[in-house]
């Protein structure tokens, strides 16, 4: 069993490390245009989706319908246009999440 | 002296690394020590935890993977399910082709680290100066990988006794996406590669649901982004 359990850990291991470095093993040389613009527009947009991937769980059908979500996220968003700074944003919004999960929605 | 004034000294390159690794540092802490009781929980123990942090190094596989190995999944459904799990990876490395291109020594690492919450800090190309550019993204995957290794031995190694009231804390992973969406969304003028990332997995998570949406979204994310090449290409780039 721990053998079988340490082939399974290291091809875990090798399919990630293949997928993580493909395109620069493809686009070794000159990086086409196309993947050239990707790179440009890619970032922001994922980064929209691990917001909405980091969200996936939470239920809005019942109680507390998202709301400390929707509130603590409000606040991320609130704290980096005041301050812009990613660390108090971030502290910010953790803090008013656990307060609302833990007191106020408990 | 004109040198001097543009770079700066590898320890302010340090320094500059480890702050901007601290917002990940509590969500992959937390992240680490949950996979850490689950794997062991599972009848795996610490030196298990410590080769799948240092060798796989991606969270959500880690988690998907103690499922995997409990139940003694073939090799073929392995493959198949890393490649499932982890295409997003793919990419992340096409947006930095051009960026890690002469990384130099770093190169292999930076391409083995780049997790998504690495990916989230390094996407904006912002760096202290051009000179340490590798340097500082290298030092910022490293301090990230090392918070992960650190939680996912803590929680093997502590299990159950550990006092976890913490609930909610696991929000600062949300909470460090949200604020980089923010900060991208007031730096940039084009806010339609943004709005397509975030409109696009949303309906994707409505229509395939939680479990299979990841990969549509990001299909549909690259389909929409080639069509508006035309209008978004000229001015992007």
């Amino acid at each position: 069993m721990n053998t079988h359990s340490a082939i399974l850990v290291i091809v875990m291991a090798v399919v990630t490390i293949l997928l993580r470095s493909l395109p620069f093993l493809v686009f070794r040389k000159q990086t086409p245009p196309y993947i050239s613009y990707l790179g440009e527009v890619l970032p922001s947009a994922i980064i929209g989706l691990l917001v909405i991937y980091c969200l996936k769980d939470t239920v809005i059908t019942r109680a507390p319908f998202g709301v400390p979500e929707l509130i603590a996220g409000l606040a991320v968003v609130g704290l980096q246009v005041w301050k812009r700074n990613p660390l108090l944003s971030i502290l910010g919004g953790t803090v008013i999440y656990m307060v609302l999960v833990q007191a106020v929605f408990a | 002296m004109q040198v001097q004034s543009r770079t700066v000294s590898k320890s302010v390159i340090v320094r500059k690394a480890f702050l901007t690794s601290l917002p990940v540092m509590a969500g992959y802490v937390v992240l680490g020590i949950g996979f850490g009781i689950l794997l062991r929980n599972a009848g795996y123990g610490v030196a298990w935890a410590a080769a799948m942090a240092v060798l796989i190094y991606a969270g959500s596989m880690q988690y998907v993977g103690i499922g995997l190995l409990a139940g003694g999944a073939g090799i073929i459904t392995t493959i198949l399910t890393t490649v499932m799990v982890n295409a997003r990876h793919l990419f992340y490395s096409i947006s930095m082709v051009d960026r890690y291109k002469n990384a130099g020594r770093y190169k292999p690492y930076l391409i083995f680290a780049l997790t998504d919450e690495t990916y989230s800090l390094l996407c904006d190309g912002e760096t202290p100066d051009r000179e340490h550019a590798d340097l500082y993204r290298f030092l910022v995957s490293l301090f990230n990988q090392l918070y992960w290794i650190t939680g996912c031995l803590l929680g093997s190694l502590l299990g159950a006794v550990l006092p976890f009231s913490s609930a909610g804390i696991e929000f600062s992973m949300t909470a460090l996406f949200i604020a980089s969406f923010t900060e991208q969304w007031l730096r940039t003028r084009e806010h339609i590669p943004a709005l397509t990332g975030l409109f696009s997995t949303l309906l994707c998570l409505l229509v395939f649901g939680p479990e299979n949406f990841l990969i549509p979204a990001m299909l549909l994310i690259t389909l929409i982004l080639t069509l508006l090449r035309g209008r978004l290409g000229r001015k992007a780039v």
